[in-house]
């Protein structure tokens, strides 16, 4: 943390100086800070464990069958192994991997679709709106696993189908949040003003309502990311997900829950990836959405002890 | 088609803005009821024109359906509105896209509403340059910053950083009037700019949006229910009342010799004329309900010269004098009283 010396300069509050920088706000803030720091730490190891592990995730080796995590069987051994033998850090490193590359690009898609139609659909009013939330009502009345199943089993179950199926199965979730803030949007006096000087409905879109819609769309999509983990557990856990010898944190937590008496560590140190990854992206939703709003970030600004007590009175309106 | 309202004597050719008969008609769940009644006016480029009158008589509506902005429960059913020669009753989304910054514009009087909260304030001024000059934006905030110094913003390159919530009320104004006026519009519409703020940031205001309008050479149509704001800042003023034109003409001679009893009335309940220890005068009763508008003069129920004929037959807004109309029976009664 910093001192807070830089704030009681009157230069430091001014509504004229820059907006602080978002890594210095990040500093300020522990929780986000340290989400960042865990979030960061699995998309690196996602990005490049691969490279370090060779195959130590699918070697096995019976002799070492379900060994409890200790220290005497030297790196890979660290968090113990599963029935056969095989390293569960090592799998750990490869699931992640995995895990992110299916859960990664289907929230983006559907992210990017849902806030698209929605934001649209919303600002256009009638007959597209009405369009739209039909589609989406569809979409949301069939059970999203049965979608899955029928489509993973008609045709064959890679990492693309997957990742199609999550992305189409929560489009609406996005759709009727964004539809929702568009609507409330459109009737805003700034976007009447934007409309009297000529402004089209793309730009109105993009400039005016996409930066008030953002935070929120992106909170749901924090909490979507750990559905979307969870779903495409449930998908393995029933044969029709990640096929082995692949191995993805669903599926690890599935394959190690008949051994959850004896040998918890199977199923339970990929679950604690799952949650971990999960908050850490929640949170560091939270502080997005602090950090972006430009009547709200000043609170960031403000030194830890004194954040509780200070009115709720932006600073500069107090110099 | 009633004759407009305004024959200007001093300016000539066309006025930039005509309106003429507009009918605007909102439907409500209890059914459909007319806000704006056949309401007509023109204003000259360089000439101010005050609509004034009471809450919900509509003024705010007849601007709003000029600019285009009505709700969908609102709709323009008749009369005509030209800006700068073009009819823009019955255009098309894209044409009137056009139309809208370079020839027409509007000041609104909410301005921390009207900016855009989580957009820097000099990017939202820089828009119009892009999207009608289609500027770079780089070239776009620089056109910002010059617009906000010519508005008497204080470091204006330092503030185009901040965010509306920033500004004080008037600065806010300031930097809506800026974005009014970027493209140099022909007409602009001031929807009670002046309401939210106090008094001397008022007169600021009025002074900077009348600076610009000389400068420009724009036509501005002042909407307020301010009576001094009328008398200090408009060449001509058109009262209206429940959504009908009641009096028009050079705001001079019709404040110091109305023609209708409305606007003698609203004259009269100024507080200088006060008497100190007695209530202060005011227009008795209050305006009638949209959808009861009645069949006869709609200022029948509070006119104190009513009788017979004005429950029967509405007055039409007729010419009294040179420049001058009003709509009432007794317009010549009144001008010898």
């Amino acid at each position: 943390m910093s001192a807070p010396d830089d704030r009681t300069s009157p230069a430091a509050t001014s509504p004229r100086t820059r907006p602080p920088r978002w890594w210095r706000l990040l500093g300020r803030d522990r929780g986000a800070a340290a989400a960042a720091v865990v979030l960061a730490l699995v998309f690196l190891v996602a990005l490049f464990g691969r490279l370090f592990l060779g195959d130590r995730a699918v070697r096995q080796d019976l002799r070492a069958s379900l060994r409890p995590p200790s220290l005497d069987h030297g790196f890979y051994g660290l968090l113990g192994t599963d029935v056969l033998g095989r390293s569960v850090l090592a799998r750990l490193v490869d699931a992640a991997a995995t895990t992110l590359s299916i859960a990664v690009p289907a929230v983006l898609c559907s992210l990017l679709i849902g806030s698209a139609l929605g934001l649209w659909a919303g600002y256009h009013g009638g007959m597209r709106e009405n369009v739209a939330m039909r589609v989406a009502d569809v979409i949301l009345s069939f059970p999203s696993l049965l979608i899955a199943v029928v489509v993973l089993y008609v045709f064959t179950p890679s990492a693309m189908n997957i990742v199609l199926i999550l992305a189409v199965a929560r489009i609406p979730v996005y759709l009727r949040t964004a539809r929702a803030e568009a609507a409330e949007l459109r009737s805003r006096l700034f976007v009447d003003a934007a409309r009297t000087f000529g402004t089209p409905a793309s730009a109105i879109i993009r400039r005016h309502l996409l930066p008030i819609a953002l935070p929120t769309l992106l909170t749901v999509a924090t909490l979507d990311f750990c559905f979307v983990m969870l779903t495409e557990s449930s998908l393995s856990f029933l044969g029709i997900g990640i096929q082995p010898p692949e191995v993805s944190w669903g599926l690890m937590v599935a394959q190690g829950r008949q051994y959850l008496q004896t040998a918890w560590w199977i199923a339970v140190l990929p679950g604690l990836a799952i949650m971990l990854t999960t908050v850490s992206a929640t949170v560091l939703a939270a502080w997005v959405r602090l950090a972006t709003d430009p009547g709200q970030r000043w609170r960031l600004t403000l030194p830890r002890k004194r954040r509780g007590e200070r009115a709720a009175v932006p600073p500069e309106m107090i110099a | 088609m009633k004759p407009s309202a305004l024959p200007s004597p001093t300016a000539t050719g066309r006025p930039a803005l005509e309106v003429e008969g507009l009918r605007v008609d909102l439907h409500t769940p209890s059914g459909t009821v007319r806000a704006v009644d056949g309401v007509g006016f023109g204003v000259h480029k360089g000439r101010t024109l005050a609509l004034l009158g009471e809450s919900g008589c509509g003024k705010s509506m007849t601007a709003l359906s000029i600019a285009g902005l009505l709700d969908p429960v609102a709709e323009v059913t008749g009369g005509s509105v030209r800006v700068s020669g073009t009819e823009l009753v019955g255009l098309g989304r894209a044409e009137r896209r056009k139309l809208a910054g370079p020839v027409l514009s509007i000041v609104f009087q909410d301005a921390l509403a009207a900016l855009n909260p989580v957009q820097p304030v000099g990017r939202q001024l820089a828009e119009p340059f892009r999207i009608h000059r289609g500027l770079s934006r780089r070239q776009a905030a620089e056109k910002a910053v010059e617009l906000m110094t010519r508005v008497g913003i204080p470091e204006p390159r330092l503030r185009a950083r901040s965010y509306p919530h920033q500004f004080s009320g008037g600065m806010r104004q300031r930097l809506l009037i800026a974005m009014a006026v970027a493209l140099d519009p022909d007409v602009l519409i001031a929807d009670e700019p002046t309401t939210a703020l106090d008094v001397t940031v008022q007169a600021q205001i009025m002074r900077l949006l009348r600076d610009l309008q000389t400068e420009r050479d724009m036509a501005l149509v002042l909407i307020t229910h301010d009576l001094a704001v009328v008398a200090r800042h408009a060449d001509d003023v058109v009262v209206m009342y429940a959504g009908n034109v009641v009096e028009a003409g050079p705001v001079r001679e019709v404040f110091s010799r109305p023609r209708h009893p409305y606007t003698r009335a609203l004259l009269d309940s100024v507080p200088e004329h006060a008497v100190r220890g007695r209530p202060l005068p005011a227009v008795p009763g209050s305006p009638p309900e949209l959808s009861a508008v009645p069949s006869g003069c709609v200022f029948q129920a509070r006119c104190p010269l009513a009788d017979d004929r004005c429950a029967r037959e509405r007055p039409a807004l007729e010419p009294v004098g040179a420049s001058r109309s009003a709509a009432c029976h007794f317009s010549e009664e009144l001008d010898r009283g």
